[in-house]
């Protein structure tokens, strides 16, 4: 294939790639999305391969890796169950770090490409670059992964001065960046890289360690940004146009969903980055002074179902404890019913709900839950005084009023679902444990609330069963 | 310096509402307000004079003592000239003006240099106004009290029995209107137990009368009936023609007609014709709601109850003062609402803030100058408006659907970021060299692109959004691609194939499992979204 087919390929790709995004902005039109991104991939891949770039020589490494990474890849995305997605995508991530690195290395010592002048301190700089990025991408992704999954405690590690340490590394890599640069060959250029490359991999641990388990729908979308710049920084090592567009594409789709979930939850993005929040141990109850009081009002499976059965509008608001308790499909019987019923059941959904954005709705998903019925923060916080009851399943924060009442709350500020205002808000919980904030609610304590203790899907299993009756 | 609201006695005659209730009096005072209230002005919907005294309003013996003190004047029906010469230029007056059906008033309005808030002319579809509609509240005790009279007038019980002396079957009742008032009609009816059947232009409602225990009769024809602002529109020729014949086969079948057909600004449309009526069954009754509008029935008498060919017509048009403790205690509340967001800061004085829809809509005359009709308000009519958050610490960072692409940033932060953008393009441009440049461009443009795109992106789908630019993020598999078997040029003998090689293909199947992976598990995903 002619280098001008190639390129007019990649065009092609590129436009693909971004039907493919755009596709996402409806339910209707994501699946014909996905298939944009598919055939985009596989032009961009074909392209490649027939180019100018690749002799027939390398054919069948080519094949051979797809096979086995396309084998895995398949298989991986078949078993992991739907709750286990932000670990999934975590995963990744981390797998698209590793391989920037990866091609950065192969790149450096490859003594096919010259150049001199300020373009070999460029490229040089841009390999550098996409060295870091991959790193910090790779060991964050595997943190992260590492949290998601619970294979590593929620809690964040806070090293004494970690800023300063963040702040040494930070130096160490612009240092050992001018080291690189003044190299002369390769074997002396190594080493300056490979210890960037080991500081990169401790900041990424230590950056994702010391973030708490509330801040993880922010962790997730922002290593997916990173691992966008580290494509693009590629892109510019390699001189490749497909690649730049594409990296910055991911890599700017990352940084608004970074953005949308640190306004969510009305907190600045270099405080979440910065950690130590969403700690649980931290000094939040104690600073907030007015400590909530009064009884808490406890309800049983079977007054739930009376309650609901009674209702005319219902709004479900679910969070992470549902996705923990695996409750999702209980939670769409029992919409059901009702709805069969005559109740108008809703679900809202608040931005941060879950450990990824949008992790509630596909959970709703799903259970198959028809996506009309779940709306948004916005689009109902206006309907709780008219509605009979909201139940609120494995969610804390997001429902916490003194986001809105109390200034000196730690949460202050955050939009949250105002179910308080409804006729009767039913909380389900396990215990009486605060959040992930660490910020106590005053919801329990208001008296048109009831709390449901106990795991999610067995009081749920146990309200349907009352309901069926 | 606390403002004093003064709620005079209505003067209409049959009037029976009171513009303010005394529960609602304490409330107005909470807010830093004195009330006054005329002696006698809720004594016809059962409030005497002490109960507004207990909570805390003064008693004026007269109208003109009472004009006199009043900066707020709370009214139900809109004044008479010689009220409005009572009252005290600059002051304000809340009530209900209808400034399109009454010019001369307005003059009269203007001219005493008065602030007028029109209550009928709230701009209802702004989701926040709806507390202060009195329109609603109004038409929902009209339509309740329509069925009462009809239940007054007709001869036999609204629900079926059986008892020993024989069967009774349910009364039929047919409700020609389902808004605000044919809503409350149909619930009300189907609690007396009679069989309801409604109909109206507006297909969307169909869902509502069901859910109120009605039964939606549609009309053969095909066309969409839903005006501005949540009215009904005048229908085409072909669709009123099979609309009478629907109405012409009600009327021989049931017992009671309920008409709420109103067109705004239009007189109310002629829905049963003298010959319907003649076909009714003798003891029907047709309570027709649009009276004061001309009447839905061509028989109707404003303001009467008639019998007309063996049939009941009831036009009265004072429904809502006929339940006048109820009425009142909804309009002052209401008002009360009004209040509220007339002075948010609750120190005793309000402010009419036009740059505020709802209150910009209210707002007639303000201090004697006519600002009605007021220009459309900016709002798309399908989704409710997000209201400001509560708390004043988060100003209301609030989007619509996907978000938009944010508020516009202050002028200062702007400055910054341009500031740097210029500074990175200078140090750019000075020292790159020209091929980088291009990819620069490439690249900087393709931010904007990805920017542009994924506000877009619905909040539902952020999770397969990531899964598939994570997917997509494998295009870095090009890049180890390039790198498995370029071809060589002479030169190069020192590369090291075999350990590039290695690196590519190791890079290439992690880029694998992420390419192959991350679309699957995307098409997995989406599929599971449905309606």
């Amino acid at each position: 294939m002619p280098a001008n087919l190639a390129a007019v390929a990649y065009v092609a790709a590129t436009i693909l790639f971004i039907l493919s995004l755009g596709g996402l902005s409806s339910p209707e039109s994501s699946r014909r999305g996905n298939l944009y991104g598919i055939v985009g991939m596989a032009i961009a891949v074909l392209a490649t391969v027939f180019g100018p770039r690749v002799t027939t020589a390398g054919l069948p490494w080519i094949v051979g890796s797809l096979l086995v990474g396309g084998t895995i890849g398949l298989y991986a995305a078949r078993k992991v169950q739907m709750t286990q997605m932000p670990e999934l995508v975590a995963i990744m991530h981390s797998l698209v770090g590793l391989a920037a690195c990866i091609v950065g290395y192969a790149s450096y010592v490859d003594t096919s490409i010259v150049f001199t002048g300020a373009e070999k301190t460029i490229h040089e700089a841009e390999i550098y670059l996409g060295v870091l990025i991959g790193a910090v991408t790779f060991s964050g992704s595997v943190i992260a992964f590492g949290k998601l999954s619970g294979r590593i405690g929620g809690k964040p590690m806070l090293l004494p001065a970690r800023h300063w340490l963040n702040l040494i590394g930070l130096l160490g890599v612009i240092w050992f960046d001018r080291q690189f640069l003044q190299a002369h060959d390769i074997a002396t250029g190594m080493m300056p890289l490979a210890v960037m490359t080991v500081i990169a991999l401790l900041f990424g641990v230590h950056m994702v360690m010391a973030i708490g388990g509330a801040d993880m729908p922010v962790v997730v979308s922002m290593l997916n940004s990173y691992s966008g710049w580290a494509a693009a920084a590629t892109g510019f090592m390699l001189s490749n146009d497909l690649l730049i567009v594409t990296g910055a594409l991911v890599g700017s789709s990352g940084a608004i969903l970074s953005y949308i979930m640190c306004r969510a939850m009305n907190r600045n993005f270099i405080s979440v980055i910065a950690g130590g929040f969403g700690t649980g141990e931290g000094a939040a109850p104690a600073a907030s002074g007015a400590q909530p009081a009064g009884e808490v009002t406890a309800i049983s499976a079977v007054e739930t179902a009376e309650m609901l059965r009674e209702a005319k509008n219902v709004i479900i608001v679910p969070g992470y404890g549902m996705a923990v308790a695996q409750a999702q499909h209980t939670v769409y019987e029992i919409t059901k019913l009702l709805r069969e019923k005559g109740v108008n059941v809703r679900f809202g959904i608040h931005p941060v709900a879950g450990r990824m954005p949008g992790h509630m709705n596909v959970l709703l998903a799903e259970a198959k839950v028809p996506y009309d019925i779940v709306f948004e923060m916005d689009e109902l916080n206006e309907d709780f005084p008219d509605t009979d009851v909201s139940m609120v399943i494995g969610a804390n924060d997001i429902v916490n009023p003194a986001a809105e009442d109390d200034p000196t709350s730690p949460i202050a500020g955050m939009p949250v679902l105002q179910v308080w205002k409804s006729k009767t808000s039913i909380v389900m919980k396990r215990s009486m444990a605060s959040g992930y904030a660490g910020v106590d609610n005053p919801l329990f304590y208001k008296e048109n609330n009831r709390m449901l203790f106990g795991d999610a899907k067995k009081m749920l299993d146990e309200v349907l069963v009352a309901l069926k009756a | 310096m606390a403002m004093t609201i003064g709620v005079p006695r209505e003067t209409f005659a049959g009037e029976k509402r009171v513009a303010t209730v005394p529960e609602v009096v304490e409330k107005l005072i909470k807010l830093g307000f004195a009330v006054c209230v005329e002696t006698g002005a809720g004594a016809a919907a059962n409030f005497g004079d002490d109960a507004y005294q207990a909570a805390g309003a003064r008693i004026a013996g007269s109208a003109a003592e009472l004009m006199a003190g009043s900066d707020i004047v709370f009214k139900v029906r809109a004044p008479t000239p010689e009220e409005i010469a009572l009252m005290r230029p600059g002051s304000a007056l809340v009530s209900f003006i209808w400034p399109a059906q009454n010019p001369q008033l307005m003059q009269q309005l203007a001219e005493r240099k008065l602030t007028v808030l029109a209550i009928d002319s709230l701009p209802r579809q702004l989701s926040r106004a709806q507390k202060m509609d009195a329109l609603t509240s109004m038409a929902s005790i009209s339509g309740y009290r329509a069925v009462i009279e009809a239940a007054n007038a007709f001869g036999r019980f609204f629900n079926g029995q059986v008892t020993a002396a024989g069967k009774v079957p349910p009364a039929k009742v047919f409700i020609a209107g389902a808004g605000v008032a044919g809503l409350a009609a149909i619930g009300t009816a189907a609690n007396l137990g009679a069989i309801v059947r409604a109909n109206d232009t507006r297909a969307e409602v169909a869902d509502q009368v069901v859910s109120l225990g009605g039964e939606f009769v549609k009309v053969d024809y095909e066309e969409e009936g839903a005006g501005g602002g949540g009215y009904a529109k005048v229908m085409s020729e072909g669709f009123q023609q099979a609309q009478r014949e629907m109405y012409a086969r009600q009327a021989k079948d049931v017992d009671i007609i309920i008409t709420t057909a109103l067109i705004p600004g239009k007189p109310a449309p002629k829905l049963i014709t003298a010959d319907m009526v003649k076909s009714m069954k003798p003891g029907s009754v047709i309570v027709d709601m649009a009276a004061e509008q001309g009447g839905n029935c061509e028989l109707t008498v404003p303001g009467e109850a008639v019998v007309r060919h063996g049939v009941t017509i009831i036009g009265y048009t004072d429904l809502a003062s006929r339940l006048a403790k109820q009425s009142s205690t909804l309009y002052s509340t209401n008002l009360l609402r009004l209040t509220e967001e007339l002075c948010k800061t609750k120190d005793g004085v309000i402010n009419v803030a036009m740059e505020d829809d709802a209150i910009r809509g209210l707002t007639v005359i303000k201090e004697g100058s006519i600002t009605w009709p007021p220009p459309a308000p900016k709002i798309p009519a399908a989704p409710p408006q997000a209201k400001p958050a509560a708390a004043p610490a988060a100003p209301a960072k609030k989007s619509g659907h996907g978000h938009g692409a944010g508020e516009p940033a202050s002028g200062k932060s702007l400055a910054v970021i341009f500031g740097a953008g210029a500074l990175l393009f200078w140090l750019v441009g000075t020292f790159a060299p020209t091929s980088f440049l291009s990819h620069f461009t490439v690249f900087v443009l393709a931010c904007f692109i990805g920017y542009m795109v994924i506000w877009n992106v619905t909040p539902a789908l952020h999770t397969p959004l990531m899964s598939v630019t994570n997917a997509i993020s494998s295009i870095i598999a090009v890049g180890a691609l390039i790198q498995v078997a370029p071809p060589l040029v002479a030169g190069t003998e020192g590369r090291p194939d075999a350990l590039i090689l290695g690196l590519a293909a190791a890079a290439l199947t992690l880029t694998a499992v992420n390419m192959f992976g991350g679309f699957a598990v995307t098409r997995r995903m989406l599929a599971m979204f449905r309606k």
